[in-house]
């Protein structure tokens, strides 16, 4: 039987619209995976840190605030710098797609904007495992 | 069913007192309303038979007890809603432009949006800054950002909404030295200040302090207010933020007036009199586009909220039984496939609020799930507002809803079931107790998650969606702030440090912490002292962080 799979759901910056986080931590956890949440107003060190501790395979970031483009990345970084850049990191929120180019590139594997049907979501998780 | 001349006697006498006093003093917009083909509109429709103590009972007049059908006596037949759009971004320089462009075009107050760090008491050079500076909201770091702010903005003439919770002390502190600098007193200041800490729990996530020290802070204001700026709405009870978190429309009504129990005993238990604040109290709703429930839950609001005032806490002035709100159109309806539709969307909404009864309206741009609106956009939301104002003649006839079988029983119903939460939540000792055991954000997750299941199978449609969907261009236009911005922003707040008396800054922290230790105090008029002098809003939340702590969420999932 193969090993279940870890997924952190969190909220790096200091915004606080978790309904689609917690919607998706949910969803997931209803789908057999095993879910953590980590709450609201995380910093990128924290939520790397709790990823590691937690032994996930993958982060999933949410962010309605516009600080996509600084948080997403240094979530990555973190990641690499700790040797842990085996965990897929993706995100979601309101983020324009004009900006996700760039996050594909820094490492931010997918990101699923408003309306993204959660079957979406564990397909990618699936293909990505 | 012969006609029972009660009826007419009871909207004569109405005519004759009430409606006078305020016509009197305020005269209609027209002298003579009628619909677009010239049949005559009346002020009011009331039934001509029927159970007459159960109408005046549930129902009433405008402006009368138990305020079903509106809290004044001539509604938008006086004149409209105020027109406020909520804006703010980047640096004070550039939201002073965006207001005056709104003021340009008809609007007729301000609603200031703060970003992340100003709302959680950060200053811009904080490490969890980072990413955040001027995104969400207008960056406000001491009293020299506030001054550029409403630089040309005279303050006696406009009414100012500020979105700001925890630090409301402060922000309000700011406001009132800024005015003082133009040279306008304080009781010629109009506007609210959200000030509501419980939601930012179950909902929102601006919190700072654990809910004791909050509190406190919130009857500080109330007290200061009523002496001091006594035009001044010091709290905004807000249910858009707990709807927007996925909750149902009983469960928006229910637990912001049991937000608002809360606040009224916490001011009660600090000795304060309930008619000397209690007028100032104003509420905050959602509009979401199920018209027929949105119109029945905002009468349904108010009826209970004047029972509540009444019944519960002995209040005696009207003002003080009269929920009064604003309404923001609902930003979780948004989609950000085929973004336009969201014009109609926007425009359902505001009917609902308007058939409603609401004091004020923020209308939504049809691009918000993609961004930060643009100028067309808002526009066109504003535009929405004006339509209906002028042109849907749903504002010649007050509460024109009233009577149909479909809205009074969903008005009823709603209303029995948000007394079935109040009574709930009271059992369990208060809101305070029900949110920290978790209790408030379960109910209002298992509807967000009942919504978005119901989303997903298709089974509620959501136009562009999960049905008529096509493929898309990403649009083009959608607004960015400047990642810059925090750099600049920085060196502005270097430079207010380095022309400011230090001496004199660390002389009023030292003056806000005593105040702070001392729970008879208030703490509001050193604030006030500390802002005058240019101390940071987060040197200031960082005493009051060591001297109160921190709130820690409490994840319920």
């Amino acid at each position: 039987m193969m090993k279940k799979i870890r997924i952190l759901i969190a909220k790096p910056g200091l915004d606080g619209h978790d309904r689609g986080a917690k919607y998706v931590a949910r969803a997931l956890k209803d789908a057999g995976y095993e879910v953590i949440y980590t709450g609201i107003r995380q910093t990128p060190e924290a939520i790397v840190k709790t990823a590691i501790q937690e032994d996930v395979n993958f982060i999933g970031l949410s962010l309605l605030s516009g600080a996509h483009n600084e948080l997403f990345p240094k979530v990555v970084d973190l990641l690499k710098a700790k040797n842990a850049d085996d965990i897929i990191v993706f995100g979601g929120g309101v983020i324009p797609e004009s900006d996700i180019p760039d996050l594909n590139k820094k490492g931010i594997r997918a990101v699923f904007t408003p309306g993204t049907p959660i079957k979406d979501i564990i397909a990618y998780i699936e293909s990505a495992r | 069913m012969s006609k029972d001349e009660r009826f007419q006697k009871r909207r004569v006498d109405w005519e004759n007192t009430i409606v006078k006093k305020t016509t009197d003093r305020f005269p209609e917009r027209k002298t003579e309303f009628t619909t677009s083909s010239w049949i005559p509109a009346d002020r009011i429709d009331i039934p001509e038979s029927g159970d007459f103590d159960n109408y005046t009972e549930k129902l009433g007049l405008p402006g009368e007890y138990p305020y079903t059908r509106g809290v004044q006596p001539t509604m938008y037949r006086g004149r409209f809603w105020t027109m406020r759009q909520y804006a703010g971004f980047g640096t004070a320089e550039e939201s002073n432009e965006r207001y005056k462009f709104l003021l340009d075009q008809g609007q007729t107050g301000l609603s200031i949006a703060f970003d992340l760090p100003t709302q959680i008491g950060y200053d811009s050079d904080n490490i969890v800054a980072e990413g955040e500076v001027g995104k969400v909201g207008v960056a406000i770091d001491t009293m020299k950002d506030m001054e550029i702010l409403f630089d040309g903005i005279p303050l006696d003439k406009v009414s100012t909404s500020m979105t700001i919770n925890s630090p409301a002390a402060i922000l309000l502190a700011m406001y009132v030295a800024v005015a003082e600098k133009q040279g306008v007193s304080r009781d010629k200041l109009t506007g609210t200040i959200q000030n509501d800490i419980l939601k930012e729990y179950m909902a929102r996530g601006t919190y700072i302090f654990p809910p004791k020290p909050s509190l406190r802070l919130i009857t500080n204001i109330f007290e200061y207010c009523s002496a001091e700026v006594p035009k001044w709405n010091t709290i905004s009870i807000s249910g858009y933020h707990i709807r927007e978190a996925g909750s149902t429309a009983v469960q928006e009504i229910a637990f912001t007036l049991a937000d608002g129990i809360e606040y009224v005993k916490a001011a009660l238990k600090v000795g304060l009199d309930i008619d000397s604040f209690a007028g100032r109290l104003s509420f905050f709703f959602n509009a979401h586009n199920d018209l027929l429930e949105e119109v029945a839950k905002f009468r349904a609001a108010r009826r209970i909220w004047a029972k509540v005032m009444k019944e519960k806490f002995n209040a005696q002035k009207p003002t003080s039984m009269m929920l009064r709100f604003h309404t923001q159109t609902g930003g979780s309806t948004l989609t950000a496939q085929q973004s336009d539709n969201n014009i109609v969307r926007v425009a359902i909404q505001t009917l609902a609020a308007v058939l409603g009864g609401t004091q004020s309206l923020h209308t939504n741009s049809r691009d918000e799930a993609l961004g930060l609106p643009t100028e067309d956009s808002v526009r066109i939301a504003l535009r929405t507002q004006q339509i209906v104002a002028y042109e849907s003649g749903v504002t010649n006839s007050i509460d024109p809803l009233a009577g149909s079988y479909t809205i009074e029983k969903l008005t009823d119903t709603i209303e029995e079931q948000v007394w079935q939460y109040l009574n709930k939540i009271d059992d369990m000792g208060g809101m305070v107790r029900a949110i920290e055991n978790g209790y408030v954000q379960k109910e209002i997750q298992n509807a967000a998650y009942r919504y978005q299941q119901e989303v997903e199978s298709a089974e509620r449609i959501v136009v562009g969606v999960n049905k008529y969907t096509i493929k898309e261009n990403p649009p083009s236009d959608v607004l960015k702030v400047d990642p810059k911005l925090r750099d600049l922003q920085i060196r502005k707040l270097v430079e207010v440090k380095r022309q400011r008396n230090q001496e004199i800054v660390n002389q009023q922290l030292n003056e806000l912490r005593l105040t702070a230790k001392d729970r008879d105090k208030n703490l509001m008029p050193v604030i006030v002292a500390a802002v005058k002098e240019y101390a940071t809003l987060g040197e200031i939340c960082n005493i009051l962080r060591e001297e109160f702590g921190e709130y820690q969420e409490s994840i319920v999932l």
